[in-house]
């Protein structure tokens, strides 16, 4: 093997060494489901929408019904093998923060239905809920003080 | 099939683009970084909040609907705007009530259905 003389000779060898990176068809499969099932929240949107329902109403609707397709999809262990494939497509969507909340209650539900369901439900949601809140509060503190 | 008819096409096209892009944008801070799932949602979830409050995402919501409501950003977004209209209506005190006001029928239905899919699902054993 010839030796290598520049760093960029090397960065070039240790290309064509390690294995390729399937970022993009990690991320093609994460903008393609995470496109899906924002459209599915459209579609019910629209339906809701053409209801005569607010737009708040609506989104609030949006919400639970994806959380709880998400939720049971999880319970059924149906929603792992979409994470798997997926990754942050359904991972980033709120369905990511239901099947957050129901994954960890799953595996811990040995422990009993109060500290080990009801528990360690939080140990993703929980601190996406604090730092969610904290920082909405404190977005209204500084519109009071400033604005 | 009369559903059909409310649903506006482009409006669709946009959020599924625009859902698609901050998925993927996830997708790069997964592959990228070192950083764990957990610490994914709380930095988009934080993210939200802070665009939200700066009237940003406001913008990106206005373009995309659901393709910026149903992403976490969507959901610091909801809590930050909740926080905003609750201080103009009510004061300082809105700043503690308006978020999780806004936010209350997910927040809810997380931990309901989250509680009860958990007690129906049957654990799966682990396959070595």
């Amino acid at each position: 093997m010839k030796p290598l003389d520049s760093k960029k000779d090397y960065q070039n060898y240790v290309d064509k060494k390690s294995p390729n990176s399937p970022i993009w068809k990690n991320c093609l499969n994460a903008f393609w489901v995470g496109g899906l099932i924002c459209s599915i929240g459209q579609i019910i949107m629209s339906i809701c929408k053409s209801r005569g329902l607010s737009t708040e109403i609506s989104g609030t609707i949006v919400s639970i019904v994806l959380i709880a397709l998400s939720a049971f999809l999880t319970g059924l262990n149906l929603f792992n093998k979409v994470g798997k494939f997926a990754g942050a497509g359904s991972l980033i969507p709120i369905t990511g923060f239901a099947n957050s909340i129901v994954s960890p209650a799953m595996e811990y539900k040995s422990e009993g239905y109060v500290m080990g369901v009801g528990g360690k439900m939080f140990t993703v949601a929980g601190p996406v809920l604090v730092f969610g809140i904290s920082a909405s509060i404190i977005v209204g503190l500084i519109y009071f003080i400033f604005i | 099939m009369d559903w059909l008819q409310s649903i506006e096409w482009m409006a669709l096209l946009k959020c599924f683009v625009t859902g698609g892009l901050i998925c993927v944008i996830g997708q790069i801070l997964i592959d990228k970084t070192k950083l764990t799932p957990a610490r994914i949602l709380v930095i988009f979830v934080t993210t939200g909040a802070i665009l939200g409050g700066l009237g940003i995402y406001q913008y990106i919501v206005d373009f995309a609907g659901a393709g910026a409501t149903v992403p976490l950003t969507g959901f610091g977004y909801n809590l930050a705007k909740g926080a905003i209209k609750a201080v103009k209506e009510i004061g300082i005190l809105g700043a503690f009530t308006g978020g999780v006001t806004a936010a209350a029928g997910g927040i809810s239905a997380a931990i309901f259905f989250g509680y009860i899919a958990s007690l129906i699902s049957k654990p799966k054993m682990k396959k070595e």
